[in-house]
């Protein structure tokens, strides 16, 4: 066997196997489903420019978008307090207490449902609910675009972003969607341990992790780099007075009553007090609430049951629930058009 | 091996390839739903077919329809756990998961 032959022989193999183990290690980098992508997902006819998220944060932090120029978007999504607004239930229009915790907005650009009960679908659907609903913002959108159309200022961010389409209702909502696109959590312990920092999380956290997806069963619904599913369950909260229907609002069906979307877990640290009725302060309160199974049994999801969880393994939980939160990135308000 | 047991096997062999190669029986058609998904994304049916739905998830699923020509809830079960919905009217029948909205497929009924 001549050494040319011997030569392809072997380099011919080895080839294929390092171009494999190449693939393969790319293929198992990008598919790791628990690290979030770099980006956003934009439709066509919104793609984002520097131009359009410019004219959605100037748009996100104006409070000229609410009836009595009191309240803007950040006034409940505030980025000091993990882009939510720290308290059980939101306050809207005149200081009016509302029945549902602000969500945070963070990573909310990966959700293909939005709201609590899902009733929009995309974030340009979304973006303008808040400001004309009685209850929050309480500005129709006619009033509101006459009043933008008011303040000179505008008119060259709108043209900037969105050429020759003017100061609409839809431009509104493109352009705070965009702005929306760009609140993504930041690196996180946990994103760094699954990188392969093994000194990013505690072994109680690691081990955390291990019940989330196991014993605990929180991956169940609390799925994927965004940790939720997408999807709306009947958790089985004690609530107060007239029971809220949820999803049901949008398909009465049986099992869609008091069920509502599961919420991300991402930067979770920063946006106490929890669950959508902010009956709990703390995460070990949530983790007691699915060890006991919920406490309302009424139409509770399926996958709800008792846990047996020890002492120790909720505070496992807790840890690695803590490790799902990034040092949150510096925002520099805007200064707004006049 | 003998010559009657190598008969039976190769009786069953053609018994499973005729098997495999028929058309699902009218009526006895089955809809996967596995990894949040539904393991079918269009479904030819005629009326009075039945469709079973299996979970083949970890979690719960539910399956229902709001369509004009049928709609019905079959509720939410569990992982292994069926349920069957008997098709009444031609017509285009969306199905989803109320669980998870992501989910969808279709039913296309023909007389």
């Amino acid at each position: 066997m001549s050494k040319k032959y011997l030569s392809q022989r072997i380099s011919l193999p080895l080839t294929l196997l390092f171009g494999f183990l190449l693939i393969g290690s790319v293929v198992a980098a990008e598919a790791d489903p628990w690290l979030r992508p770099d980006f956003a997902p934009a439709p066509p006819e919104n793609q984002l420019t520097p131009e359009r998220v410019h004219l959605g944060m100037l748009l996100f932090f104006d409070p000229r978008l609410s009836k009595k120029m009191s309240m803007s978007c950040a006034s409940c999504h505030n980025p000091s307090l993990g882009w939510s607004d720290g308290l059980p239930t939101a306050v809207g229009f005149d200081m009016h207490t509302l029945a549902r915790a602000t969500p945070t907005i963070v990573n909310t650009s990966f959700s293909p449902i939005q709201m609590w009960d899902g009733r929009k679908s995309t974030l340009e659907d979304q973006a303008t609910g808040p400001i004309e609903a009685a209850g929050e913002m309480n500005l129709p959108l006619p009033e509101l675009i006459e009043r933008l159309k008011s303040i000179p200022g505008y008119a060259s961010k709108f043209e900037a972003a969105y050429p020759g389409m003017g100061i609409t209702a839809v431009t509104v909502a493109r352009g705070l969607a965009s702005f929306e696109r760009t609140v993504l959590s930041t690196e996180s312990p946990f994103d760094r341990w699954r990188k392969g920092d093994q000194k990013a999380v505690s072994a109680s956290a690691k081990h955390g992790f291990e019940l989330f997806q196991d014993k605990a069963k929180c991956a169940v619904c609390h799925m994927g780099y965004n940790f939720t599913d997408n999807g709306f369950h009947n958790i089985g909260l004690k609530t107060e007075g007239e029971p809220d229907v949820g999803r049901y609002a949008q398909r009465p069906l049986k099992s869609m009553h008091g069920a509502f979307k599961t919420p991300t877990l991402r930067d979770i640290g920063l946006t106490a007090p929890y669950m959508r009725n902010g009956s709990y302060k703390t995460l070990m309160e949530v983790v007691e609430h699915y060890d006991r199974g919920g406490d309302d049994k009424t139409n509770l999801d399926l996958n709800m049951v008792p846990l047996s969880l020890t002492a120790s393994e909720k505070t496992d939980l807790v840890a690695f629930l803590e490790s799902l939160t990034g040092v949150p990135a510096d925002v520099r308000l805007p200064a707004l058009p006049h | 091996m003998t010559p009657r047991s190598f008969s039976a096997i190769r009786l069953g062999l053609m018994g499973l390839v005729l098997a495999i190669s028929m058309p699902a029986f009218a009526g006895d058609q089955t809809v996967g739903q596995a990894k949040k998904a539904f393991t079918v994304g269009v479904l030819k049916a005629k009326v009075g077919d039945t469709v079973t739905f299996r979970n083949d998830d970890e979690f719960a699923h539910n399956v229902f329809s709001l369509s004009d020509s049928q709609s019905f809830d079959l509720g939410s079960y569990k992982k292994g756990e069926t349920r069957n919905v008997k098709l009444t009217a031609p017509g285009t029948i969306e199905v989803e998961c109320a669980i998870h909205p992501e989910m969808k497929m279709k039913i296309e009924v023909t007389k």
